[in-house]
């Protein structure tokens, strides 16, 4: 299957089309931001302050980059566990996030705020951390550097390669990829039994 | 006796952090592209390729193979015949680590206090797990790991009455919860008997196995190769996408125990079973 390619910001259009199980190539410009600010994000807008970047449409990439070394973008840049994030996802949806980059399953009520808004969930893989930085172009900060590689970030990306984990009208990759391959372990065993009987 | 000035201790800690978050062991790598070429479910062969060729891009950047260059555990055996002199142990081990990751342009991720979490900005302190054993030489294991898969870990006292069968379901259901989190292909530690701290230790301890090694007491041994079928059976897959690669090895420690116990714990490993030593 071929990849789609995306650029961010998103439309709630194009959010809505992806699928999951999905390749994507993503461009455009998303923001790092992982637990520190998370929390930090929620409480300013909680007292109605202006978030540090425009939410609406926006990327948010769960990731705290490694250092850049001298003559790089950046250092590794793999995504974090999302779950950690599920507890501030849906203010964030609600006010405009459109899309997450993670890894790993999300809760229900994450899910639920992406059907009702139009959000999607990419995942990028885990534990390719010197791959995928290899797809940012260019890193600024943005806000918070007392928080280190926690600090909220600017990244330019250029065709990182994505999954769609989750997308708007319920299809969850974290549940339905391990049920597809369940299913055709079981048809392969039952094979294997009936050809065991034949001889 | 033999004299061991801090300063090698030093240096030496600095280079392995560089070296274990660049460079997987030989037998985890090989472990990891052996799984890619025998994954036989198509969305699984492409992450398992990625995972193969990040090793290749952070050999050719000299970045770390993942930006979660972890918690760092400094496992040390000490012979009782070196004097370290020229500063203290402890000190020496954390300065290393501090110089580590600085050079190493490796990212910082431990904060002073857990609740009310400043940055430390050096990726100190490590933990130290140091043994005395006969001998003049030090020999020292840097084996940094991330938060993804630490967070999948778990500790639990069971009965002596639950006996295996109740460690094999402990074990499985840790790895059906972890699910997707841990950055699967995982490598499991698993520590059965001492008690609720040395079983964690054990459990940890494992991980610095050779993947392709087995337990040397045969009925542990078909214990790491049964829980690694089940495992798999369970289709949890690289990344959690499904697929029959969930876990690379299972690697199983024992320990005597009390009449009344039976701890068991599970350290959950990404693919990345980051660990690199040196002989002093």
């Amino acid at each position: 299957m071929d990849a789609v390619r995306i650029s961010a910001p998103l439309t709630e259009a194009e959010a809505r089309a992806l699928r999951a199980g999905q390749r994507v190539l993503l461009s455009g410009t998303v923001y790092t931001a992982r637990d520190a600010a998370h929390r930090r994000l929620l409480e300013l807008l909680e007292r109605g302050g202006e978030p540090p970047f425009p939410l609406e449409g926006a990327a948010i990439y769960y990731c705290g980059p490694a250092p850049a070394p001298p003559g790089r973008a950046i250092g590794a840049a793999g995504p974090t566990t999302s779950y950690r994030m599920d507890a501030f996802a849906p203010a964030l949806i609600a006010r405009g996030l459109r899309v997450m980059i993670g890894k790993g399953p999300r809760s229900a009520p994450v899910l639920e705020a992406m059907r009702a808004h139009g959000a999607v969930y990419l995942a990028a893989t885990g534990g390719a951390g010197a791959l995928l930085a290899s797809c940012v172009e260019s890193c600024e900060l943005v806000a918070w550097p007392d928080l280190g590689a926690e600090a909220v970030r600017r990244l330019t990306l250029r065709d990182m390669p994505l999954t769609v984990a989750a997308d708007a009208a319920g299809g969850d990759l974290y549940v339905s990829g391990p049920a597809a391959w369940r299913e055709g372990a079981a048809k392969a065993k039952i094979k294997g039994d009936f050809h065991g009987n034949e001889r | 006796m033999r004299r061991l000035d801090a300063s090698e201790i030093t240096g030496c800690v600095a280079r392995l952090c560089m070296e274990a978050n660049r460079r997987l062991p030989a037998d985890a790598e090989a472990a990891l592209r052996a799984a890619a070429e025998r994954e036989s479910w198509p969305g699984a062969r492409g992450v398992l390729a990625d995972l193969a060729r990040n090793l290749d891009a952070a050999r050719e950047t000299g970045l770390p193979v993942c930006q979660d260059t972890g918690l760092v555990t400094v496992f040390a055996e000490i012979g009782q015949d070196v004097h370290i002199a020229g500063g203290g142990f402890e000190d020496a081990v954390q300065e290393g680590v501090r110089r580590g990751y600085a050079e190493g342009w490796l990212r910082k991720s431990v904060v002073a206090d857990p609740l009310r979490r400043v940055n430390t900005g050096d990726n100190t302190p490590a933990a130290i797990a140091a043994r005395i054993v006969p001998g003049e030489r030090v020999k020292i294991t840097v084996s940094p790991k991330g938060a993804g898969s630490e967070n999948m870990c778990r500790v639990k006292m069971l009965t002596p009455a639950q006996g295996e069968e109740g460690v094999r379901g402990f074990v499985l259901d840790t790895v059906r919860e972890a699910g997707g989190n841990p950055c699967p292909p995982i490598v499991i530690g698993v520590g059965i008997g001492g008690g609720f701290d040395s079983v964690a230790a054990l459990a940890r301890r494992a991980l610095l196995r050779p993947l392709d090694s087995a337990n040397p007491d045969a009925y542990y041994a078909g214990m790491e190769r049964g829980l690694l079928a089940e495992i798999n059976a369970l289709g949890i897959g690289p990344q959690g996408f499904g697929g029959d690669t969930t876990a690379l090895a299972v690697l199983i420690e024992a320990a005597p125990t009390h009449i009344a116990m039976l701890p068991a714990a599970v350290c959950i490993c990404c693919h990345a079973d980051r660990h690199a030593e040196e002989v002093l």
